[in-house]
């Protein structure tokens, strides 16, 4: 489904990806793991558009997408809900939802959609009318995650969705982007949180100062030694 | 006290022409974070197109107000385009300058076009001569007519900020530039959008204020354009609400200082708000101290 060959990136003179490559397949869940500044931000940044690549190819579906506007990977099925959430926080809870499908113009089905993301997380149906900002960190993750559903993507990239959040939250949010994967959308997950994200993933990268280092199945990655030292804390 | 109400009836109309053009000050401050001072000299110009659409061509007031909103609309676009589009990723202070130099480009070029003469606007025929009496209050039939046009205008703003696609495209870039971009919003044309509008409203006000202060140049948008300025800080410079209460409070002030007191000193009274509101409360008045959860 995605297909990234040899990404390089750079900030001014500084090289943030250093010939990534690097695919995800339908229907799978892929997560990008790595330190802090390894480039995994970068590397979604770059997906959605919103970072241009020195060098290298993106492919979407076999098209090339590398250097499209953000809005027409949007249109092509690609989502992102980015680092530290980033939702709307003076506008209520479902005009940030109403944003989410900015590209649509299908209303009927954009109110389904809605009140599908209610039904997924009921808080935010509580809190429909209340200003984004208001919300606690975790419902504002849910926002996040919900908004950038309402494009109804092929590919949701989520990047941190565990972020400062309560232990028992990071479980459901986990459990959420599980259930989102099983009814038919293919995600590429990022996370510090390595041990989560590596339990629910078919497969797995690791990144480091801005090369991919090692890849394979989740399950797998877990059981390396190399891993355990260096993500896994033991 | 009969004095006072007649100061604040003048105080609304001059209100009005102020709260028109600090709107799009702060509009375009909201969206790219920039204070426009080419926005000032938009204003002139629509005063400019209103009169030769009054004098050349005997329109009305309604269709010259309309074509002048039209053509400074165009032209707020373009300048958008080419003056400030390239310097999307600059530093905020080169775009800042730039501005400055389009305000002189704009302010020289018309007085290359049209000299640096004053003229004054044709007189109003029919019911816009009329005044009314309140008492001892006179309320003119142009004081009425700049009002109620801004009213309109405001409240056509209103609808299209709070109602419109492109309304919330404009909050969501103005709120957070790559989280719209993530939603499919265009960017750019989301910011020629707002340069539209405040352009359409600086090019109304400079034809209501031709018609009530009868006399134009090409330097007029200057003083007029560090007003609304001013109002727009007063408020709370991004937020639209807060230009529509600054511009009406700064017009207000204005003319009490000069009924009052000694009109020599309205246009320091009014910088001295200015300052005033720096040291107490930067963010205006409505305005909110941003804290950021993380």
């Amino acid at each position: 489904m995605l297909e990234i060959s040899n990404l390089n990136v750079h900030f001014g003179v500084i090289h943030a990806l250093k010939g990534v490559s690097l695919k995800v397949e339908e229907g799978e869940i892929v997560t990008l793991i790595g330190a802090n500044g390894a480039g995994k931000t970068t590397t979604l940044r770059t997906i959605s558009g919103l970072k241009k690549p020195t060098s290298g190819t993106i492919l979407f579906n076999g098209n090339d997408i590398t250097s499209t506007l953000p809005q027409d990977r949007v249109r092509m099925g690609i989502s992102l809900a980015p680092e530290g959430r980033r939702i709307f926080s003076s506008l209520t809870v479902l005009e940030n939802l109403e944003l989410g499908a900015y590209l649509r113009r299908d209303k009927a089905e954009i109110k389904k959609d809605i009140d599908m993301v209610y039904e997924r997380f009921p808080i935010l149906k509580a809190r429909r009318k209340q200003a984004a900002g208001t919300l606690s960190g975790g419902e504002q993750q849910m926002l996040a995650i919900g908004r950038a559903l309402m494009s109804r993507p092929k590919l949701l990239c989520l990047d941190e969705p565990s972020m400062g959040l309560a232990p028992l939250l990071v479980q459901e949010i986990f459990d959420i982007i599980q259930d989102i994967n099983q009814k038919g959308t293919t995600i590429l997950l990022v996370e510090q949180n390595a041990n989560m994200a590596l339990q629910i993933a078919n497969r797995a990268y690791v990144m480091e100062t801005g090369t991919i280092t090692l890849s394979g199945p989740g399950a797998e990655l877990m059981r390396s030694e190399e891993i355990k030292k260096a993500y896994l804390g033991g | 006290m009969e004095q006072f109400l007649q100061q604040i009836v003048n105080g609304i109309s001059l209100g009005s022409i102020y709260a028109l053009i600090a709107l799009g000050y702060t509009m375009v401050y909201g969206i790219i974070k920039l204070i426009n001072f080419a926005h000032g000299d938009i204003y002139m110009l629509g005063a400019y197109i209103g009169y030769f659409c009054m004098t050349h061509f005997h329109l009305g007031v309604i269709p010259s107000l309309l074509i002048a909103m039209a053509i400074c609309t165009l032209l707020g676009v373009i300048i958008e385009r080419i003056a400030y589009k390239p310097l999307r990723n600059a530093t905020r202070i080169a775009v800042l300058i730039t501005a400055i130099g389009v305000s002189l480009f704009l302010e020289y070029g018309t007085m290359f076009f049209v000299t640096a003469n004053v003229r004054s606007y044709p007189p109003l025929k029919g019911i816009l001569t009329q005044s009314f009496k309140l008492g001892n209050i006179v309320i003119t039939a142009q004081q009425i007519l700049i009002v109620c046009i801004t009213v309109i205008l405001m409240v056509f703003l209103q609808f299209i900020v709070k109602y419109t696609r492109i309304g919330k495209a404009m909050r969501a870039v103005s709120l957070d530039r790559d989280a719209a971009e993530l939603m499919g919003i265009n960017v750019d044309n989301t910011i020629s959008f707002t340069f539209a509008l405040g352009s359409a409203l600086a090019g109304a006000a400079g034809i209501l204020v031709g018609i009530y202060y009868n006399s134009i140049n090409p330097l007029m948008g200057i003083l007029p354009g560090l007003k609304a300025f001013v109002a727009a800080v007063f408020g709370g410079i991004g937020i639209i609400p807060g230009a529509m209460i600054g511009g009406y409070f700064i017009g207000t002030v204005e003319v009490m200082v000069a009924g009052y007191g000694n009109s020599m000193f309205k246009d320091a009274v009014v910088f001295a708000i200015l300052i005033l509101i720096l040291i107490v409360k930067p963010s205006g008045l409505l305005g909110k101290e941003t804290k950021e959860k993380v």
